[in-house]
């Protein structure tokens, strides 16, 4: 087996008195899936956040395999190294679409940016490439041109995973990708995901309150509540037979159609 | 003109002028460089040059020759208000000529006459940030600058050909200055961008509003982002200045009647002037 691609390490991060994820450490490996469920407040976005080096962790590290091979801890890039690594080797798929995509910007604009961030200066190639993402993501070709605004819920998210997918990242964050969107949409989004996911070979850390979508997508699964681990393990294994009583207890939310 | 009394010459106290100085100093010290100063309030309202003003009253010394155009023209109510400013605070010369001028004050043109070494071209700035339409947050543009992330600069140039087929954007092209920051070249047209590459004179930019200094030094690369495929153009124009004749200047369209009446002439009136004083005539002429 590898080396790990990603390590977090005792990950701690309060906002005052209340402590929103509190000692989380797991590895991850390439082109493995991990999904973080748990219920709303229980500190998964936040987790999802430390690890993003979005937000400072009280302590705790995340350490990540860089291309070249080493193992680097991501607080101690530069902010160049940090948001180049952002824009090319990670991706992250937000919830709301919104805070993911330039809204005023059109589908191709938003699939190219990434390119020309990393220096592509032919118009032609970064169309080009941008029409291939869209076809993969099932966009209408002629959708090319028109900003987000004019795309359903379901377009835009399958618009930011064209717009993160397109470096051809080796890990891609995802918080909720497929909340707010009706059922018929959202089995497609996440057999879009899944196909792209195999066929990249993508790590990917999705965090989702609905554990059907942890089961489609992932191979883990942690389960957190009030900012711990409390159980952790392949995806069938936790939800067919899960042991902690508050597993059980979401696992028996779950309404059968 | 008759002088005022009771102000410090070209108006700003000392203090003001060696802070203005100062910010001036460093923005030539790193070239496309957006440097913060302690704007002042101006007796003019924000849009009518408050920056280019103070920028001007900085660098003005009893021997300078003034010279302030306004998209071009001499004799708009911009250029006659702040020449006049000048004439009566700091009592030095002022003059249409470019070539006699050693400060000129500019509001959306270079002037055609090539500039030479001992003078000085002063912008004045409405928006100094290129990335501002695109990008919001200022913590976030001063970032780009930093770490120079110009992807985002080449997004709307993107946009302008998916939308056009052309890049479309026609003034405040922006540019690239000394292989680093890029840089908004204030609202000339981009046909006036080529002339401000290895330029003898010192380009100054003020914004007032804004509170930037920047600027580009004599003799400095200043490269018009494009693509590869879609190379930067100048805009073209099918025919000469009515008046003088001049090909390859930028012309003005003059609404003649209410009958659709137009004639295209030289932007720069100076130019235009100073050709017709010369010798060639336009059309326009040899017909009258």
């Amino acid at each position: 087996m590898s080396a790990p691609l990603l390590q977090a390490r005792g990950l701690t991060k309060r906002y005052g008195a209340r402590t929103a994820c509190a000692d989380v450490s797991f590895d991850l490996d390439p082109g493995e899936v991990l999904a973080i469920v748990g219920e709303s407040g229980s500190g998964k976005s936040t987790l999802l956040s430390l690890i993003a080096t979005e937000l400072a962790p009280d302590s705790g590290h995340v350490a990540y395999r860089m291309r070249d091979g080493v193992i680097r801890d991501l607080a101690a890039l530069s902010e160049a190294e940090r948001r180049a690594l952002m824009r090319t080797d990670w991706g992250f798929v937000r919830q709301d679409a919104a805070k993911g995509l330039r809204m005023a910007v059109s589908a191709g604009g938003n699939v190219g940016e990434r390119l020309m961030g990393a220096g592509a200066r032919h118009y032609g190639t970064i169309r080009g490439t941008a029409l291939d993402w869209l076809a993969k993501v099932e966009i209408a070709a002629d959708r090319v041109d028109d900003p987000p605004t004019r795309f359903s819920g379901g377009m835009r998210q399958r618009l930011q995973i064209a717009r993160n997918l397109v470096t051809g990242p080796r890990l891609v964050l995802m918080d909720e990708p497929t909340s707010g969107l009706d059922v018929s949409v959202q089995a497609r989004l996440l057999d879009l995901i899944r196909g792209l996911v195999a066929e990249l070979g993508l790590a990917v850390i999705i965090v989702t309150h609905d554990l059907a979508v942890a089961r489609l997508l992932s191979h883990r699964v942690m389960v957190m509540r009030a900012g711990r681990v409390i159980e952790t393990g392949l995806t069938d294994q936790v939800l067919d037979d899960p042991a902690e009583p508050y597993t059980q207890l979401l696992v028996s939310s779950v309404l059968a159609a | 003109m008759t002088a005022e009394t009771g102000y410090n010459f070209a108006y700003l106290d000392e203090g003001t002028k060696r802070m203005i100085r100062r910010a001036i100093l460093k923005a030539i010290a790193i070239p496309g460089y957006q440097v913060p100063f302690a704007s002042r309030e101006m007796p003019m309202p924000y849009g009518w040059g408050t920056g280019g003003v103070q920028v001007t009253a900085a660098i003005l010394g009893k021997s300078d020759v003034l010279k302030v155009i306004d998209q071009g023209s001499d004799d708009t109510t911009n250029a006659v208000s702040i020449r006049a400013f000048f004439a009566r605070t700091a009592e030095v010369a002022v003059t249409t000529r470019t070539r006699d001028a050693t400060v000129i004050q500019t509001r959306h043109r270079i002037p055609e006459a090539p500039l030479h070494a001992s003078q000085v071209l002063v912008y004045q700035v409405p928006i100094p940030e290129p990335l501002r339409f695109l990008e919001p947050r200022e913590t976030e543009t001063r970032q780009l600058h930093a770490l120079a992330e110009y992807g985002l600069m080449h997004v709307k140039l993107y946009e302008d050909i998916a939308r056009h087929g052309h890049i479309a954007t026609t003034y405040a092209y922006p540019v690239e200055v000394a292989g680093r920051y890029v840089m908004d070249p204030s609202p000339t047209p981009k046909f006036d961008n080529p002339k401000m590459d290895d330029c003898p004179a010192l380009q100054l930019f003020g914004a007032g509003r804004e509170k930037r200094i920047y600027a580009v030094p004599p003799y400095t690369r200043v490269r018009s982002l494009d693509f590869e495929d879609h190379p930067f153009r100048v805009q073209t124009f099918d025919r000469p200045c009515a008046l003088c004749g001049a090909e390859g200047v930028y012309l003005d369209e003059v609404l003649l009647d209410d009958a659709g009446g137009r004639m295209f002439v030289c932007s720069d009136t100076d130019h235009c002037e100073e050709r017709r004083a010369d010798g060639p005539i336009g059309m326009e002429a040899a017909h009258a």
